[in-house]
């Protein structure tokens, strides 16, 4: 099986209060900030290495997992990580992180897509600096492909998978057909939730992302890494979203005690306007 | 923290694996594991797998590859990230233990020991210091004694790390007569008749590090678990003191570093007479004063360890490096205290446990004294 997954590097979450805006509140400054892999993303690479190999000895790798990125070459450090992690070779598509948006990236995917021809695009849900969950619909949606989004397990089948999504009430499990887009939850990286064909039913693999060991980090270095022109693979660069302006969120007020529960009713209700 | 110089982007790529794997497993468990006076054994298995255990040991014995930078880089992320010295010390108890033999043991001592260790599935430790001595190393008397194919091993060890759950324990011993010349270095196994260990050890700081005394009586040990030759124990001895050093200043520096940014946190928290704390300006400079000094002893460990890998030797300059490193680490955790005020003396603070932790480093791996001691001598006066 060969499977493409696309990573984005996002602001560490963890040093959000370093996040500055500028007065005239064009843009964020992002300068200083420390990057990391977007989470959803590392889980797609996690599941994409879990349909990929062996599972009796996950070791042994049993299929191709191609990463790619959009960004300047700072964003190869995202790549070697991935490289680092199992995944076989790393394409950058270079371009300005202010000059892209989802429906851009989807475009560019799709070109990369028909000429890669992955079996499976794996992909987070959504990055965690916009949250906005687009670019794995968009896709599916421009390749006319079978999407599955939030995947929370996955099992392969000759052909396609099924792919559990948990949602209100249940797990809704949907089969799609090869090729596909399949964008994953943060229950994709459970012990249990990844089964390719030649995974022992009984295997189980350690909770999370797995971590990269030296020897690969070293050998990361040596992997295929390509640069692609965003202009080879998107003719019309437009933006669909533009942003307007920026703005830090107003500062939190001390919270206030209520004395009882009928004072906080009371508040909820004349206050607050909740009730 | 500004990298070191001498990193390159893999340090960056290991530290954060160090990082991850600090974050999951040690810090939401750090307190409750020095208030144990201990951590789970199944952690060395756990950061094993994380491929983090075998950094800067050979691949073909099980490590993960790398050099001393690699491992250093490691324990500070551990440090800083998982917020128990304890715990990290007492993982590592293998980076004093495991260098012996590897440096002067045989092919197949090092098949046999080493692998096992590294995969987290043995314990490891280094067994020189004696209730008569320590800073003597050349007059300790545990007695090792030929018989037919075994050493009869009698004396007592103490101060050991990882001593109570050791599976192994590299072990200076004399074999011959007085003196550094009649010391040899031998490999015991735990589970050897005559081997017990006698005591569990109350200490200051360090708390989930197991601190032990061990006891030899009549322990028959393999011929076959002596590394290098007989009476040549000494050197291997102090080979390891010079690379102990270098990691025990790079431990003293990220433990400072940790002190130094708990202590900003809590400045620009902490309110008094209307305003941060952070707002007065001899709390900017007491912070000042801890990086500066953090910088400096950062930089001289960094030196150490470059110049030590490109193969120089680096007897004095490690001594150097440790006790500046020693002296700074007490100064910024008890400057890291003064700011946290009472809350600094409270156990839930993680400063008031890495004021006690610093306490140790003058003393071991060879006390402040010695290591002027050995500045003077290669100095020539
Ligand atoms: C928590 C902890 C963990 C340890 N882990 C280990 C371990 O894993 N393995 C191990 O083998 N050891 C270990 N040690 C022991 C440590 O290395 C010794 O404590 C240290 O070497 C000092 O020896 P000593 O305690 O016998 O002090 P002594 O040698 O008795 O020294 C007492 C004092 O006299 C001074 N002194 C001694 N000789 C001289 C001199 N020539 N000139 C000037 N001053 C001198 C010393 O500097 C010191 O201030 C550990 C110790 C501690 C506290």
């Amino acid at each position: 099986m060969k499977i493409l997954v696309p990573l984005k590097r996002v602001a560490d979450p963890d040093n959000a209060n370093k996040v500055k805006i500028p007065a005239s509140g064009a843009t964020i400054e992002t300068t200083g900030l420390e990057w990391k892999p977007n989470p959803f993303d590392e889980y797609a690479l996690e599941a994409a290495l879990r349909l990929t190999e062996d599972g009796k000895a996950p070791k042994v790798r049993a299929g191709e997992v191609v990463v790619v990125t959009f960004g300047p070459k700072e964003t190869e450090t995202t790549l070697r990580a991935a490289l680092a992690t199992g995944a076989d070779r790393a394409i950058r598509v270079d371009a300005a992180d202010d000059k892209l948006d989802g429906h851009l990236v989807a475009r560019a995917l799709k070109a990369l897509v028909e000429r890669e021809k992955p079996d499976l695009v794996l992909m987070g849900k959504q990055a965690v600096d916009g949250d906005s969950n687009q670019v794995g619909q968009i896709l599916a949606e421009q390749l006319d492909y079978p999407m599955a989004t939030f995947a929370a397990t996955m099992k392969e089948e000759a052909g396609g998978l099924l792919v559990g999504r948990e949602v209100d009430g249940g797990v809704i499990t949907l089969r799609v057909k090869f090729p596909a887009v399949v964008t994953v939850d943060l229950r994709i990286v459970a012990p249990t939730s990844v089964y390719s064909m030649k995974t022992a039913p009984a295997f189980k693999y350690n909770d999370g992302v797995r971590f990269a060991a030296l020897p690969a980090i070293m050998a990361a270095k040596k992997k295929p890494l390509a640069e692609v022109k965003l202009a080879d693979l998107a003719a019309d660069q437009g933006l669909r979203v533009t942003y307007h302006g920026f703005q830090a969120p107003p500062a939190r007020k001390a919270g206030i005690k209520v004395k009882d529960v009928t004072d906080l009713v009371n508040r909820l209700k004349n206050e607050a306007k909740a009730l | 923290m500004a990298t070191p110089l001498h990193e390159t982007p893999e340090h960056e790529a290991l530290r954060r694996e160090a990082r991850r794997f600090a974050k999951a497993q040690i810090l939401p468990n750090a307190l409750a594991w020095e208030e144990a006076n201990e951590f789970p054994k199944e952690l060395y298995k756990q950061i094993a797998d994380a491929g983090l255990h075998g950094v800067g040991y050979p691949e073909e014995y099980g490590g993960g590859g790398g050099d001393l930078s690699h491992a250093l880089a490691v324990s500070e992320e551990m440090i800083l990230e998982g917020k128990s010295v304890g715990t990290v010390v007492g993982l590592g108890s293998h980076a004093i233990a495991i260098p012996p033999i590897l440096a002067c043991g045989s092919e197949a001592q090092k098949k046999k020991f080493v692998p096992p260790v590294l995969r987290g599935e043995k314990i490891a430790a280094l067994a020189i210091t004696e209730p008569g001595g320590g800073s003597d190393v050349a007059g300790l008397s545990t007695k090792a004694v030929r018989d037919g194919d075994h050493y009869v091993v009698t004396g007592t060890k103490t101060f050991i790390t990882s001593g109570t759950r050791a599976d192994i324990v590299t072990t200076a011993v004399r074999t011959g007569g007085p003196g550094h010349a009649g010391i040899s270095m031998l490999v015991i196994e735990t589970s050897t008749p005559g081997f017990s260990v006698s005591k569990k050890l109350h200490k200051m700081g360090w708390w989930a590090s197991d601190t032990a005394e061990l006891s030899f009586d009549g322990c028959r040990v393999p011929a076959a678990n002596l590394i290098g030759d007989e009476n040549s124990g000494f050197v291997p001895i102090m080979m390891n003191f010079a690379r102990e050093r270098l990691l025990i200043a790079g431990n003293c520096v990220a433990i400072a570093e940790l002190a130094y940014r708990e202590s900003v946190a809590y400045a620009r928290e902490r309110k008094a007479f209307g305003k941060s704390i952070s707002g007065f300006q001899v709390t900017r400079h007491k912070l000042a004063d801890m990086a500066s000094r953090i910088a400096a002893a950062r930089a001289l460990t960094n030196e150490a360890v470059v110049r030590s890998l490109r193969g120089e030797a680096v007897t004095a300059l490690a001594a150097m490096a440790k006790n500046t490193a020693t002296d700074m680490c007490m100064f910024v955790c008890d400057q890291a205290v003064q700011i946290h005020g009472g809350y600094g003396y409270m156990r839930e603070y993680v400063v008031e446990r890495l004021f006690r932790d610093a306490r140790l480093y003058p003393i071991g791996g060879g006390t402040r004294e010695i290591m002027n001691e050995i500045i003077s001598k290669v100095e020539g006066y």
